[in-house]
Parts: structure tokens; C-alpha cells; sequence
């Protein structure tokens, strides 16, 4: 159970942005009365521009089994819940690998 | 501390706690299966302690990414918490600089949403109360968090089990979560093209940022639109899959 240094050290970083992230709105908001529209619209694009990042090239470089699971995943978020996602893309993948095969 | 709102902060908490735990669970797991040791995990949740951004960061760890491009896009992912802190502000005038330093740190989605919800119905909003839901979410998400790493320690291929798909349905369901909001689709589309175009010619990791950058800059060059974002609504779709 190794604890490596410079992962310790980029964890620790990760906190900081993270706690940066939830004490900074309270210390712009004390200070300044409002954020300029374009910079919000951009604010507000933020989350959803960078996690479809880590989706669409799994996507694009994943085997027709996992492009298949992440399909039903998306309808199954779009009309159940996003915890069925879950269960429903592991079902595709582990339904395919076992019958057709990876 | 008034104990009659620690009590009933424990109580809606554990609703949270409970509902979090697979999420937990999951990334201790997926966590180890990626290189971390169980020590790192406990760290990663404990400090860090978010749950999107944690899985962000195991799956560029395994990535060989350079280090401040993970610290970048656990920034980038956790930036609603930026709205979050600013719109609790009303609220919390009254708490102590130390009890203000404890309620950023354990402001999560859940624990936002919640916080409004009964400012809003006109309960003041204690500390006391705040604490009891907080830490009856923070604990098991630690503790959980390094029991799935144990049980991820024993699995021997990923694929074999299917956890490899895992992640990318995770991240999938949390942009989903943000499909509400303004110039959505817009903007998940043009940061899907530009990852994967960035992926295929410029290579990993440069297509997280590049990406990112694209739908960022869409968003801000897209005609404003009038409403304000729904907040709460936000932080409670979340609720299910994060802490």
C-alpha cells in the first residue's frame, strides 16, 4: 500500500482547486454584485464541455459492444435514471462480450 | 450547537449518504483498478471530496496526463460549485469565518440543494444543521470509497467484468444532468467533434482541453439567452449519481 509522492502532491493540488471552486463564489459575490452574461453563459458551458470530452473518444476508440452500451445508456438517462444507465451499459457490454464476444 | 437541527441535518444527510454510497463504492474500485493504492484513495476522497471530479481525475491519471491538466479539469468539472457558493452567501452571513471554512468544504450538490430548499421554506439556516447533513455524507463517502478499492483490488481483468465501460456511462449520465441548461446540446456537440478530432490528430490529453475549450467558446459567442440558471434543480439531478 505504497503512497506515492507526486500523486499525494497532485491529489493535494486537486483539493484546493476544488475547495477554490466552492469558497470563490462567496468571496466574488461579497466583493463584486454581479458576473458579466457572456463570461456566466461561458461559466455555466463549463461542466458539460469538458465531461463530454472524456465520453465522446471513448466512444469513438471503444469496440462496437461499448458504442452500442453508451447508446442505450443515453436512452435509458434520457427516460429512467442515471443509475439505470449504469446498470443497462455494463448489461449491453458484459450481454455482448459473453454471446457474440469481445 | 443546537441539537435538535444536528439531528435532523444527520437525518436528511443519511437519505444522501446512502444514496451516494454505490457512487463510492465505484470509485474506489475503478480507482485501484487504475493504479491508485487504497491509501490514495482514502486521500483522494477525503480531501478532494467530490464525486465527479475524483472519477475525472482516476481516469486521467491512468492517462499519463500532465499534472496540471488533471488539477485543470477537476477545476473545470467542480465550476458549479463556484454558483453554488455565491447563491448560499445570502444564507450563511451569520456563521463564524471557521464554521464558513467547514461549510465550503463539505458543499457538495446535495448538500447545496438541500441547504436552499429549507432556507427557502423559511427555517433558518444553523449551522448545527448544516454540519449534522454533511457529515453524515462526508464519513461513509471516505470509508466507502476505500471498501470498494479493497473489493476492486481482488478483480483481475477490468474488461472480463465489464467495469471498463463503466466510466465513460458515468461521465455520459453527468452530462446528461446538464441538459437543461442553455445552449446544451449546442455545446456537447461541438466539444464531442472537437475531442475526438483533437484525440485523433493532436493526441491524449490534448483532447480534454481542446475540447472543452471549443463548447466553452460556443457557449460564450451563442445569443445570451434571458432566464437565469435553475441552480437547484441542477445541484438535485445530481444528487443520484454524485456527492
Amino acid at each position: 500500500m505504497e503512497f506515492d509522492l507526486h500523486m499525494a502532491l497532485v491529489i493535494l493540488a486537486a483539493a484546493v482547486a476544488t475547495f477554490a471552486t466552492r469558497i470563490g463564489g462567496y468571496i466574488l459575490i461579497t466583493r463584486m454584485k454581479s458576473i458579466p452574461p457572456r463570461m456566466e453563459a461561458a461559466l455555466n458551458a463549463v461542466p458539460a464541455a469538458v465531461l463530454t470530452t472524456l465520453v465522446a473518444p471513448a466512444f469513438f476508440i471503444g469496440g462496437w459492444e461499448s458504442k452500442l452500451a453508451l447508446i442505450v445508456a443515453l436512452f435509458v438517462g434520457l427516460r429512467i435514471s442515471h443509475t439505470w444507465m449504469l446498470v443497462a451499459a455494463w448489461a449491453v457490454v458484459m450481454g455482448w462480450r459473453y454471446t457474440i464476444g469481445a | 450547537m443546537n441539537r435538535a437541527d444536528f439531528v435532523e441535518g444527520l437525518r436528511g444527510g443519511s437519505a444522501v449518504a446512502l444514496a451516494s454510497a454505490p457512487f463510492g463504492a465505484l470509485f474506489g474500485a475503478l480507482a485501484v483498478e487504475n493504479g491508485m493504492s487504497l491509501s490514495e484513495v482514502a486521500f483522494m476522497s477525503a480531501t478532494v471530496y467530490a464525486g465527479a471530479s475524483q472519477m475525472v481525475g482516476i481516469e486521467l491519471f491512468g492517462q499519463n496526463v500532465h499534472a496540471w491538466l488533471i488539477v485543470l479539469s477537476i477545476l473545470a468539472v467542480n465550476f458549479r460549485h463556484v454558483l453554488y457558493s455565491a447563491a448560499l452567501a445570502r444564507y450563511i452571513g451569520h456563521f463564524t469565518p471557521l464554521q464558513k471554512f467547514f461549510t465550503f468544504f463539505l458543499l457538495v450538490d446535495p448538500q447545496f440543494a438541500e441547504a436552499v430548499k429549507r432556507s427557502e421554506a423559511g427555517k433558518p439556516l444553523t449551522f448545527a444543521w448544516y454540519f449534522g447533513f454533511g457529515i453524515i455524507i462526508y464519513i461513509p463517502w471516505v470509508l466507502i470509497s476505500v471498501a470498494g478499492g479493497m473489493l476492486g483490488g481482488f478483480i483481475g481483468n477490468p474488461k472480463a467484468i465489464g467495469l471498463d465501460i463503466l466510466l465513460p456511462a458515468y461521465f455520459l449520465g453527468i452530462v446528461l444532468g446538464f441538459r437543461k441548461r442553455d445552449n446544451f446540446l449546442p455545446v456537447a456537440l461541438v466539444s464531442a467533434v472537437a475531442s475526438v478530432v483533437a484525440y485523433r490528430y493532436v493526441g491524449s490529453p490534448w483532447h480534454v482541453s481542446l475540447g472543452a475549450a471549443a463548447g466553452i467558446a460556443l457557449a460564450a459567442l451563442l445569443p445570451l439567452p434571458r432566464e437565469v440558471p435553475d441552480l437547484e434543480a441542477d445541484a438535485l439531478q445530481s444528487e443520484v449519481h454524485e456527492v
